[in-house]
Parts: structure tokens; C-alpha cells; sequence
């Protein structure tokens, strides 16, 4: 070998990993040289994070070779990732929340002697000035907003001495302007030599942070590409496997009628913390209301105050019935015209109002799905009450879940399979699917395409914006600022439990709203 | 010391993917002789010839016709408290309080023995007494539930207290009120005749009620609305609220369902079996039931043959010490083999080891959904 050739960082040949009959990763090769970032890209289950748990230890391949700085090396458990320098910072944190900063990352080293905190300390600010981080490292981690957990975990990472990093969807949980802060300490890292891959599925940060991209799709890789050579159309053909339009349809709808009016509601946690403060919004038929904000702002007490799931202290929901001309009209039970109080009532009085909710949690079949009962079972869930007597009717949720099959395309072996066997695309088509079928006047769904590969969440946006064209109030709760923007037509800014803003989806910008995803309404940490 | 030097590890796990029923039942069959195996090295350690120790468990529990109808008495109060608990446990509430409704059932039912005996007729007498045990049970497991919905208190801890304290307030009215006379013997007296369940085939009628049991349990868990809510909730209270069902009330319901059937089992054991009440009626059958409900993943059909099983080896074990001298508590032993081998088999239907360096697998390379 010549001195001049650049021995990569980590190489990977032929790594398979098989779950079951699942083929996770099938024959991969990848190379990380140092000084550079990769991206890894691929929709959510081509096999990125298993990929990445191999080369930090968590799992073991079935086959295949690893190289690390041109030697071939096993890596059995974390330790032995950390040994060869390789770090990996995980979607969830894995912190220590009465600890501090520098207690955190001393964490399970093996130091002898006593604790020096001034030493820590000392070389933990080394570290942030280098890449300039902005860190304080006496404090705790609950006073933290979860960027600042992030920087904790990275800089854990690099203390340890890692110059192999690993960022799993480091951006999904950070505003605009907090992942342009992220951004500008990976390429000071990248300038120190550091080798980094970051996973993601967002096109435009792999466009602007990555040197390389190296595509995964259902477990196969597909190739690497220069970044300055690609672009992101050509990279989702690389992803999907086929030309794809990346544009969302925003239609105008005949109807547009005052739904739903939430004033003054607020909303204690069972620890006395408010989770949503004095929040007051309007909600209109024929319009997509979409929700932004932080993770953890208050958005899935709203969605579920307003269902009748979570109690609400104060305040008041007033519904609307749908217009008249229009097709929603009279389906459910008549309500007060000049509106209707939600609060006080029960989740099933609710849903016959016509108010549905779709809600997609983080575990997606934490609530609105039972994960070992098939599609037949699954569908009668709100409805299995209406048939008479003290047996369950199986005849028409089998016919609506034959239905959706053949509407909605979902994949299934059969409409008994526990729909927990499903992928997350079916899932979640089975769930909006059955939300959709009992005529809501209001479809209220959050993060309804998350985990999703792009076909899917078009069927979704195509779904949603049906039902605004009929004249529901639909109202989304999203992650994803891109889609909030072209699909929405308000967006509904949240923050620390308040609503900080409201801005015109036709108009608004991401910095815009990225900004009121930030403005403190309740005293919270700033980033 | 560098991690390149480390060897792939010796053994690993790994997911299987479903396998054919028709192999897991192999696989199931396999554990089963297996167990046998290790319960003959057991017999044959303690000095018998083990095939001998075998012949003795079948005969001794299923050859003359007094010995199987031991059998079928020990096999009634377990299958019919395996169908008990069931419910609760596919709601994931852990009720290990059924030895205590037993015990509260029966208590009932022998108030209306005792007090009522001479005043009705043998069969609305046994019909009083049937509901009266089916309310005890039903109210001794309500008073968890209700804790349990209304403060969330641990389930677990508190019906096995409660067993306890049941079994010590009877203890009380056998030394006390309902003691028999002339006193001191600590004892409650026998059953009037109108008060003991009748006979059909040698055996106490109660192997018909909990046969036809099975069926309704089979029947309440797969067709009715109940159960269906019963489901929904053991998989995720969530998605219950969300589906607008009351959860504390099908709690309470479940679990008042599910002591009422215990307290049946009460009232079948001091009316049928023992044709009295004392503080042991229930006899750890509340305790084995729920090893019977696991084995058989909570599928009522299989209850039955796994309380069969166990009722032959219950029998057997004192054929064994009878007969061979061999101590009854070898046949625990063989009961616990056969129960760990039963259980652990569950493990090789659901994971494979793989062993370092035995070669590329062979894989069905099928996947489900997009």
C-alpha cells in the first residue's frame, strides 16, 4: 500500500443480519473515511439502524467483515466498539437525570481514585471549545432541553475518545435553527478528522451536511454517491426505487365552517406540572390544522383533551356541526348549533359527536390498534358495541377490513394476522383507514407518517386532504416542518404547553415557525 | 488485549420465525418424553426400576375404577379453577387469590348446608347453595379489583393476602360457631344428605359442570363483547379508554366473574368431595390451577388435558408410595420435571441457537408487509 492511499476509517464487506425471516441487512459493504461525513439513507425499515448497531455492538452480524482502520475486527458489545473508538449516539438518550453533565459522561468509565470534577470539567470545556459546543457541565440534566441531552451524549462519546461517529436521526427531535447548530459542530469534528455517518431519511440535511451518501433500501445496499454530484430527486429514486413526485397537493375546499373553538384550556400532568397552559384556537371544517412544536409541547394532551381522554382544569371545546351543503352533513347525533361543549364528556359521546381521533403514539400500537389482534378485531374496536346483544358481530369489521385491503393497498397475509406483524405502513393505513370510515366531521391524528416510506405517507397526505375536501376539520399534529407547510393551511405553533403562534401555511417560513417552536411561553429552558 | 482477537461467541440466539403447529406440537411431544426420561433417572436414583414407577403412576391412577375415580376428583377443582383464572389472566391481572375464593365460596354454600338443610329440598337447597358460592367468590375477589381500579394497588400482593385471611376466619368458624357437636373436635360437621352434590358415574357431578364450563369459557372469551373487552384491555388499558370502554368496571366485572366460578369449585368441593367444610378445602388447587392455565395458554381445551395430566401424576404419586414405597415426594419431583420441560420448551419454539462456526443457515427468506 502506498502512503498516499487513504486507509478508511471503517469498512464494511458483505455484513448480513437476518431477523427470523426477516432479511435486515443482506450482504452490505460500506466505507467511512476520516475527515468526512457520511450520510446513510433509507426510508424507515431498509435496515440504517440495524446496520449501525452492528458496528457499535448491540448486535452481532450472522456474517460479513468489519474493518477498522484497515484491520479486521470483531466487535462482540458496546465496550468493544468503544475500544476501536467507534461512538454512537442513539435517537433516545440515554442519560442519567439527576446526574450532571460531567457526571453523565464520566458514566461507567473505569477511572480510579476518586471522582475529579475539576479535571472533568476542565477537559470537558477542551472538548467544547474545540467543536464548539455549547455546554455547561455542572448541569443537571432534567434542567436540560433535549438539545443540550444531545450535546451531552456526543461529547460523552468523544471524551471516551471515539473518532468513529455514529448519529442515529440526530435532527428529528431539534428545531431550524438547532440543527444549524448541530450541523456546524459535526463539520468542526469533520475538519479534526473525525469520521462520522449520520442516518437520516430527510433529503435536504443530507444534501447539506454530508460529503457522501450511501443508500439502503428493504436491507439491500444499493450504492454510494458523491453529494455534490446527486440531488435529492435522484437520490428518492435511489431510496424507492423508482421516480417519485416529491410534491404535496394543498386543494381548496367549498366549504369552509368554523368546527371546533378551544378556549382557555388548560391541563395538569398527575405530577401538578401544566402541560397545557390557557391554550385557545380555532378549528375550521374543509381546513388542515396543522400542530408543530418540540417534542413533548403539550401536543398529545390537546389531541387528547379534546377527545375526552385526559381531564381537562379549566377551559372550554365548543363544537360546530358541519355545514349543511356539505357531505358531512347530519351523519352523527344533532348537536347545540351555536356549539357544543366537548369537555365533560366521555370518549364514546365524543366519538358519536363525530369527533375521531386517530392518534398515532410514539409506539404506534400503544393506542389506537391492539397489536396481537388481527384487522377484523382491530376494526370493531369503537364499534363493537352497536350490534345488539351479548356476542360480537365479526361480519361487518371483516367486510371493512376486505375493503380497506383492497383501497388502501395494505399488505397483509389475511385479515386475522396480528396486525403488530404488519409493517409500520400498514399499520398505520389500517388505523387512519378505520378512523376514516366512520365519517368523523373532525380528524384529529399525530405523527401519522412517521416510520413511514414515502408511498405510504403520500396515501396519507392523499387521505387527509380527502377528507378536508369534504369538509372534515382535520387536524395534524407533525414533526416533519417540510410537510407541515405544504400540506397544512395554519399552522398551530406549541411551546412549553402555550400556543405561541399561528401563522398562514401558504406564507409562513420554516424559520418562522422554527422560531415560535422556541419562544418561551411558560418559563421553559431556552436553546 | 485488542478486540480483534475475541473469537465469535459460542452460542447466540436468535428469533425463529413461526414455525408449523404441527412442529411446535413435535417440539412440545419431544419435551414431554423427555421430561419422562429425567423423571425415570429420578425413580430409578431412589432405587425402582423406572418403566415399573411408570406402570405404577397409570395403573395406580387409571386402572381399577375406584383410582380413577380419585382421578377424576382431583382433576375437577383443578380444570375448573384453571377456567377460573383464566380471564383475569388475559386481562394481565394476576390473580393468585382463586385458593382464597374457593375457600369463600365454599364457606357460603356451608352456611346454606348447615342453617338450611332441613327447611329445603335437596335440589333448590343445592341450587342456593351453587349461587350462594358463586356470590362469596365473586365478592372475596371484588374487594382487590375494586382497590385495584378505584387506587391501582398491586393485584398480585393483595389477592394472595386475601387468601390468608379467608382461610383463617374459616379456621375460626371451625374451632368457633359452626364447630360440630359436642365441641372440641375443631371440626364442622358432615353435610346433611339434601346438602352433598348427587352422584354421576361413581363421581360427584361436578366433572359435567366444569366440562360444560369449558365450553361457555371457550364460548365467553372468543364470541361475547365481554370478552373481547377482557382483551383489549389486557393489551393495553390506552387503547381500551381510547375505544370508550370503562376499564375499572370490566375489572371489577372480570374479576367477579372469575371468583364467582373459583367459588363454584368452593362449593363443589365442600358439597361433592368432602361433603364438608374445613380450612384446607381449597388444597393448593388455586396455586397448581395457574400453572395449568399457563401450560395451556389460556386455551380452555388444552386445560383439560393438562389438569388430566396432572390429576393422573397427583393420583399416581400415591400408588407410588403405596405400592413400590417409592416417597410421594418423588412424584413432585417428576411433576416439577415435567413442568419445567413443559415451560422451557416454549423457549426452543420461539429462539434457535446458533453455535459458532456451524455454518450458514439455510433461510426462508419470506417477508410480510411492504
Amino acid at each position: 500500500m502506498s502512503g498516499l492511499e487513504q486507509v478508511s476509517a471503517i469498512r464494511l464487506q458483505g455484513i448480513t443480519k437476518r431477523f427470523g425471516p426477516v432479511v435486515a441487512n443482506d450482504g452490505i459493504n460500506l466505507e467511512v473515511e476520516r475527515g468526512q461525513i457520511l450520510s446513510l439513507l433509507g426510508e424507515n425499515g431498509s435496515g440504517k439502524t440495524t446496520l449501525m448497531n452492528m458496528i457499535s455492538g448491540i448486535y452481532f452480524p450472522d456474517d460479513g467483515e468489519i474493518f477498522v482502520g484497515g484491520r479486521k475486527v470483531t466487535i462482540r458489545s458496546p465496550k468493544d466498539a468503544f475500544d476501536l473508538g467507534i461512538g454512537m449516539i442513539h435517537q433516545h438518550f440515554k442519560l442519567v437525570d439527576v446526574f450532571t453533565a460531567a457526571e453523565n459522561i464520566v458514566l461507567g468509565l473505569d477511572g480510579k481514585g476518586k471522582f475529579d470534577k475539576k479535571a472533568v470539567a476542565a477537559k470537558v470545556r477542551e472538548i467544547s471549545e474545540r467543536y464548539g459546543f455549547d455546554i455547561d457541565p455542572d448541569k443537571k440534566i432534567y434542567d436540560m432541553s433535549v438539545s443540550e441531552k444531545q450535546t451531552v451524549e456526543i461529547v460523552k462519546v468523544l471524551y471516551r475518545g471515539a473518532d468513529i461517529l455514529i448519529l442515529d436521526e440526530p435532527t428529528a427531535v431539534l428545531t431550524p435553527q438547532e440543527t444549524d447548530k448541530l450541523f456546524a459542530v459535526l463539520r468542526n469534528m469533520k475538519a479534526d478528522g473525525k469520521a462520522i455517518v449520520i442516518i437520516t431519511h430527510k433529503l435536504h440535511e443530507v444534501m447539506a451536511i454530508s460529503d457522501k451518501v450511501a443508500v439502503l433500501r428493504k436491507g439491500k445496499y444499493i450504492g454510494t454517491v458523491n453529494t455534490a454530484e446527486t440531488n435529492p430527486q435522484a437520490l428518492t429514486e435511489m431510496m424507492v426505487g423508482r421516480a417519485v413526485s416529491l410534491n404535496i397537493d394543498r386543494p381548496e375546499a367549498k366549504y369552509r365552517d368554523l368546527r371546533l373553538e378551544v378556549k382557555g384550556l388548560t391541563c395538569r400532568s398527575l405530577e401538578g406540572v401544566k402541560t397545557l397552559d390557557d391554550v385557545g384556537f380555532q378549528a375550521f371544517g374543509g381546513e388542515i390544522l396543522g400542530i408543530a412544536g418540540i417534542a413533548g409541547s403539550g401536543q398529545k394532551e390537546l389531541l387528547e383533551a379534546i377527545a375526552g381522554l385526559q381531564k381537562a382544569e379549566t377551559g372550554s371545546v365548543l363544537y360546530y356541526p358541519p355545514h349543511p351543503n356539505s357531505e358531512i352533513a347530519g351523519y352523527h347525533v344533532p348537536v347545540d348549533r351555536n356549539g357544543e361543549e366537548l369537555l365533560g364528556k366521555t370518549p364514546s359521546q365524543i366519538q358519536k359527536i363525530g369527533v375521531n381521533l386517530s392518534f398515532v403514539p410514539e409506539d404506534r400500537l400503544g393506542m389506537g390498534l391492539v397489536g396481537s389482534m388481527g384487522m377484523v378485531d382491530n376494526m370493531m374496536l369503537k364499534t363493537y358495541k352497536e350490534h345488539k346483544g351479548p356476542m360480537v358481530d365479526r361480519k361487518p369489521p371483516k367486510a371493512l377490513a376486505q375493503r380497506l385491503i383492497q383501497e388502501l393497498e395494505i399488505v397483509t397475509p389475511g385479515v386475522s394476522t396480528p396486525v403488530r406483524r404488519l409493517s409500520g405502513g400498514n399499520v398505520q393505513k389500517v388505523l387512519v383507514g378505520r378512523e376514516i370510515d366512520s365519517n368523523p366531521t373532525v380528524l384529529m391524528t399525530a405523527y401519522p407518517v412517521r416510520g413511514l416510506d414515502i408511498n405510504s405517507s403520500y396515501t396519507i397526505y392523499r387521505l387527509l386532504n380527502e377528507q378536508k375536501m369534504k369538509g372534515v376539520a382535520v387536524v395534524l399534529v407533525g414533526e416533519d416542518l417540510d410537510v407541515l407547510l405544504e400540506l397544512c393551511d395554519r399552522i398551530l405553533v406549541l411551546c412549553g404547553g402555550k400556543v405561541s403562534g399561528i401563522v398562514d401555511g401558504r406564507t409562513a417560513t420554516k424559520e418562522e415557525v422554527g422560531l415560535y417552536m422556541t419562544r418561551v411561553g411558560g418559563g421553559k429552558e431556552e436553546a | 488485549m485488542h478486540t480483534s482477537e475475541h473469537k465469535t461467541p459460542l452460542i447466540r440466539l436468535a428469533k425463529r420465525e413461526q414455525m408449523s403447529p404441527a412442529a411446535q406440537w413435535g417440539i412440545r411431544i419431544a419435551a414431554i418424553l423427555l421430561a419422562l426420561v429425567v423423571g425415570g433417572l429420578v425413580i430409578a436414583i431412589s432405587g425402582s426400576n423406572p418403566i415399573a414407577g411408570y406402570k405404577t403412576i397409570v395403573v395406580g391412577s387409571l386402572g381399577k375404577t375406584s383410582a380413577f375415580r380419585q382421578t377424576v376428583k382431583n382433576f375437577i377443582p383443578l380444570l375448573g379453577t384453571a377456567l377460573a383464572i383464566a380471564p383475569c389472566f388475559k386481562m394481565r391481572f394476576w390473580n393468585i387469590g382463586a385458593e382464597g375464593q374457593i375457600t369463600a365460596g365454599a364457606m357460603c354454600a356451608t352456611y346454606f348446608a348447615l342453617f338450611w338443610a332441613d327447611q329445603l329440598p335437596k335440589v333448590p337447597l343445592l341450587l342456593v347453595m351453587f349461587v350462594a358460592g358463586a356470590i362469596g367468590g365473586g365478592l372475596w375477589a371484588l374487594i382487590p379489583a375494586f382497590f385495584k381500579a378505584k387506587w391501582g394497588t398491586n393485584e398480585t400482593l393483595f389477592t394472595l393476602m386475601m387468601n390468608y385471611i379467608i382461610i383463617g376466619f374459616v379456621k375460626y368458624l371451625q374451632g368457633g360457631p359452626w364447630e360440630k357437636m359436642p365441641r372440641g373436635s375443631q371440626q364442622i360437621a358432615q353435610f346433611d344428605s339434601n346438602a352433598c352434590l348427587p352422584k354421576v358415574g361413581g363421581v360427584y357431578c361436578g366433572w359435567i359442570i366444569v366440562l360444560i364450563l369449558v365450553f361457555l369459557m371457550f364460548w365467553y372469551m372468543k364470541y361475547t363483547k365481554q370478552g373481547y373487552e377482557i382483551a383489549v384491555v389486557g393489551e393495553s388499558e390506552n387503547t381500551a379508554r381510547y375505544a370508550g370502554m370503562n376499564v375499572p368496571f370490566i375489572i371489577m366485572r372480570t374479576m367477579f366473574i372469575s371468583g364467582a366460578i373459583s367459588g363454584v369449585v368452593g362449593f363443589m368441593l365442600a358439597s361433592g368431595a368432602n361433603n364438608t367444610l374445613y380450612d384446607g378445602v381449597a388444597a393448593g388447587v388455586g396455586f397448581t390451577a395457574i400453572t395449568v392455565a399457563w401450560l395451556a395458554q389460556l386455551n380452555p381445551f388444552a386445560m383439560v388435558g393438562i389438569s388430566a395430566i396432572l390429576a393422573i401424576l397427583e393420583k399416581g404419586a400415591d400408588s407410588l408410595q403405596t405400592e413400590m414405597q417409592v416417597p410421594a415426594s418423588i412424584s413432585d419431583i417428576i411433576t416439577g420435571v415435567l413442568l419445567f420441560f413443559m415451560l422451557g420448551c416454549e423457549f426452543f419454539i420461539n429462539y434457535r441457537l446458533i453455535f459458532a462456526g456451524s455454518g450458514k443457515k439455510q433461510e426462508n427468506k419470506k417477508e410480510v408487509g411492504a
